[in-house]
């Protein structure tokens, strides 16, 4: 049984998933971190994070203190937005979004005074003694939000895991990301500071244990991790092979702990909560030192840069200001990209603001991108091969250019997790993940329009319903009346019916 | 390090205004692994050119007229039909190049020129172009022009010669080809020849055992070497596996067709040859005859055409050496592969329903695993 299982799963899920794309990582990997020094504007957005916006608590005029909380949380997902520096609100309004749109977000412009002085902190004392709500109401006055990219507010899946009880925290220091190295610097060179982080989300979630995924493309950060981590109970530094997407939940957690996550069900209910390793690095700064999250460690690559390598930056700081501090551009790229190549969002321009869940810039060469005129689809199987998850990339894109988006969906459009596995391989340049996205947008869409269209078709057979009512009870009413005035009639034409009847009677 | 140090001060209080766009907005990746269907095709005729060689110098410059007049064929019918509707050219894609290449390798190594244009007109506009060209074609087009001028011209497409190399004395030279490529060969006794598949079926319909048959036939029937007659690719099969062997190490292809398909030719044969040697050939005989090795890696691997998963691949390889053993041993035809690539590819469509790979967190019918809780009770 066990080895034909195994032969009939080898037949039926093939070769390995994922794709190994040019890393990319050196050189700028191999500079430390460099803190960039505080710029004289910063804008600070009140959503950074997957759920509700803050709401802000400041006005114009008001002076400010790093650390000093700008915007607070709206509703039970969401996250406080803090001073990154100390100095003057200037202006509450909108700005351009660190998105593809450059839509404008609602942001607040904060002018250094250049003192850069902090609030007076409040650390917790002895915090493994402390219950684990009072861990995560810190974590979530921080404003900490999950730093690899999503953006989810970290206690919210801190309470999440310990609601559940997980058994096993793992912690995703993988970086499977090519160009980007913030992960890889800080385990280097703050490795303690994120087995502390560790140590205290397994204590706020009641986690027996925490594994910690790196790449075996990261030996510097293996070694710097494992010496951090000895001694420490129930902490362990799990090496996992360099493939893209290792970092993605599910990948991770297959590789770390051999259990598959079901379809529709979340890392939580098979025992297993994920972080990234720079979110354990900030739960650290605020609960030891408490310290809210106004700052990030985020690499800068690419091409067309002079200097790529990685900036502790204070959220807020414009793009343009932290690539003119690098040393510049070395030519116009052709693409800026916040994030990763793989997953990574155009940017409409370098005046935007870093914000809590960037965790690179890139100035992409047009060599780097390797943009080709899309062919025609020679079936090749490759996107096959590269799916991480099992689907059939070609297939889905067909019926999705033939516009069966329901075909698509039951070829598992809604189990892509969006890796771009299938458009980086794809030898005829379709932009395959392009169209899955657009699919689940437009189903979205669907779905939100069939949505209103059944709240208006209820609320204008309500109305019709309460109409007729309303119509009916008239009718009875009137109907009620008329036979009230009848019987009245009827009560007096009997009580005058008597001397009538006397009346008539008489000359009969 | 030289760090600029930033602009101080009140350089600029507006609040971040849109800017001009920098770029038009594209959709991540924003990086690709280089591949293309150029290079795709390129190592597919790298991997097939030893055999090439090996056969053009066998048969001389007759095959190598041919060879060239069926990849012209090939070229001029994509160019026309792109042109007729209004098509960008994709000549430079090489798809239309390998179509013909590997259609002469299927033919008769002294067939005339019209075999040759004739054939890569059908492959190309039959077998691909009316489908709606590269990638949209249901049959193998180089299979279908085969069989369509094997069905026509049965004579002229069996009619096969001891092989003559290139330089040796008898062989013909540059001017007699063009005599044999522009009205045929007209085979006189001593070049004329059989093919081991051919020669056995004509024996065995005429009631001869395998050892006399066998024994009594032409000299070079059968060779390890393959100083032999048969079809231009047939002769070279050692120097077809090794390509077939470069395809696979380069990721072109995947072992599940080629092994399938030499398997479903090697079983019944093994099984059958054990049973009545007189009437059934060996495995071995089998695989290094007609366009078994070619088949197997070479045509029933066309991307279009067959199935685009593990298992599929492995339905669709042991049906196609499967039928090819049926037809050879009991069908009319001295050779099946074409035949089964085509039966095979009809199914393609039902196989690619069937064997989907299974989805991350599901089972193979689609529904969702149950959640197995872990359990590290016993510490990391």
């Amino acid at each position: 049984m066990g080895i034909f299982d195994k032969i009939f799963r080898q037949l039926g899920r093939g070769e390995p998933w994922g794709v190994h794309p040019d890393e990319h990582k050196r050189p700028a990997s191999e500079a430390p971190i460099r803190t960039l020094p505080v710029p004289p504007l910063l804008y600070i957005p009140f959503s950074q994070h997957v759920g509700a916006a803050a709401e802000p608590i400041v006005h114009v005029g008001q002076k400010v203190l790093k650390g000093e909380c700008l915007a607070v949380a709206k509703g039970t997902i969401s996250a406080p937005v803090h001073a990154s520096t100390s100095g003057e609100i200037i202006a509450i309004g909108p700005i351009t979004a660190p998105h593809p749109s450059g839509l404008e977000i609602m942001a607040i412009t904060l002018r250094s005074d250049m003192e850069d002085r902090w609030l007076p902190l409040e650390a917790i004392v002895d915090p493994l003694a402390a219950a684990p709500e009072v861990l995560a109401r810190q974590v979530a006055d921080a404003g900490i939000v999950g730093l690899g990219g999503a953006t989810f507010p970290a206690s919210v899946k801190l309470g999440l895991g310990r609601r559940s009880g997980i058994k096993t925290l793992i912690l995703n220091g993988s970086e499977c990301e090519p160009y980007l190295s913030c992960d890889d610097r800080l385990m280097r060179e703050r490795a303690d500071g994120v087995i502390r982080g560790a140590v205290l989300m397994r204590h706020a979630t009641g986690a027996r244990e925490v594994r910690i995924g790196i790449e075996d493309n990261k030996p510097e950060a293996i070694v710097a991790m494992r010496a951090a981590a000895a001694g420490v109970a129930d902490v362990s530094i799990c090496v996992v092979p360099a493939r893209y997407p290792m970092g993605s939940d599910r990948q991770l957690i297959i590789e770390l702990t051999g259990i598959e996550v079901p379809a529709e069900a979340r890392a939580a209910d098979v025992g297993v909560l994920v972080h990234n390793v720079g979110t354990a690095h900030a739960i650290h700064q605020a609960i030891d030192l408490g310290r809210p999250l106004v700052s990030r460690v985020m690499t800068l690559n690419g091409a067309a840069l002079r200097q790529p390598g990685n900036y502790e930056v204070l959220i807020g700081t414009v793009v343009d200001d932290l690539i003119a501090f690098s040393g510049g551009m070395r030519n116009t790229p052709a693409r800026l990209v916040m994030g990763g190549p793989m997953m990574g969002q155009v940017l409409p321009s370098p005046l935007v603001p870093v914000v809590k869940g960037c965790s690179g810039i890139l100035a992409l060469s047009a060599e780097e991108v390797a943009q080709g005129e899309p062919g025609p689809c020679i079936r090749c199987g490759s996107c096959t091969k590269a799916c991480p998850v099992g689907l059939l990339p070609l297939e889905m894109n067909a019926r999705i250019a033939a516009g069966a988006l329901d075909g698509a969906v039951g070829l598992g459009l809604h189990d892509c997790i969006g890796c771009g596995c299938c458009a980086y391989v794809c030898p005829s340049h379709i932009p395959l993940v392009q169209a899955f996205n657009h699919a689940k947008g437009e189903l979205a869409a669907q779905a939100r329009i069939r949505q209103r269209n059944e709240a208006t078709r209820k609320l204008a057979q309500a109305r019709t319903e309460r109409l007729e009512r309303e119509a009916r009870e008239k009718a009875e009413a009137a109907a009620r009346r008329a036979a009230e005035r009848k019987a009245q009639k009827a009560r007096d034409a009997a009580s005058a019916a008597p001397e009538q009847a006397n009346s008539e009677g008489a000359p009969a | 390090m030289n760090l600029n140090p930033l602009p101080d001060g009140d350089a600029e209080l507006a609040p971040l205004a849109p800017a001009a766009t920098l770029v038009a907005v594209t959709a991540s990746p924003h990086a690709h692994g280089g591949g293309s269907v150029a290079r795709v095709m390129q190592r597919v005729m790298l991997a097939l050119t030893p055999a090439t060689l090996f056969g053009l110098w066998l048969f001389g410059w007759p095959a190598i007229n041919l060879f060239v007049l069926t990849i012209g064929g090939c070229l001029l019918a994509e160019r026309i039909c792109q042109r007729q509707m209004g098509h960008k050219s994709s000549l430079g894609d090489g798809s239309a190049v390998l179509t013909g290449w590997l259609l002469a390798l299927s033919l008769p190594p002294w067939a005339p020129g019209w075999i040759a244009v004739l054939g890569g007109f059908i492959a190309i506009v039959i077998g691909k172009q009316v489908f709606g060209g590269l990638g949209q074609n249901l049959f193998n087009p180089a299979m279908v022009a085969r069989v369509a001028l094997l069905v026509s011209f049965p004579v002229v497409m069996t009619q096969w010669v001891v092989p003559q190399p290139l330089f040796s004395t008898e062989a013909p030279g540059f001017i007699d080809s063009l005599r044999i490529t522009l009205q045929g060969p007209e085979l006189p006794d001593a070049i004329a020849s059989a093919s081991l598949l051919g020669h056995t079926k004509t024996e065995l319909s005429r009631g001869v055992e395998l050892t006399h048959a066998l024994a009594a036939g032409p000299a070079a029937l059968f060779d390890w070497a393959g100083l032999r007659s048969g079809s231009l690719g047939e002769t070279g099969a050692l120097l077809l596996l090794v390509g077939g062997l470069y395809l696979l190490a380069t990721g072109v292809i995947r072992w599940h067709i080629p092994a399938a398909v030499l398997a479903g030719i090697a079983l019944p044969a093994l099984i059958a040859h054990a049973a009545d040697p007189e009437r059934y050939l060996s495995a071995p005989q089998h695989l290094l005859s007609g366009a078994a090795i070619l088949g197997a890696f070479f045509i029933a691997t066309d991307y279009v055409t067959s199935p685009n998963t593990g298992r599929g691949q492995l339905i669709f390889g042991f049906g196609t050496g499967l039928i090819t053993w049926i037809i050879r041993s009991w069908g009319g035809y001295p050779e099946g592969m074409a035949f089964a690539v085509l039966l095979m590819n009809a199914m393609t469509p039902v196989i690619d329903r069937y064997c989907k790979p299974r989805i991350l967190g599901r089972q193979t019918n689609g529904q969702a695993l149950e959640p197995k809780l872990i359990d590290n009770t016993g510490g990391a």
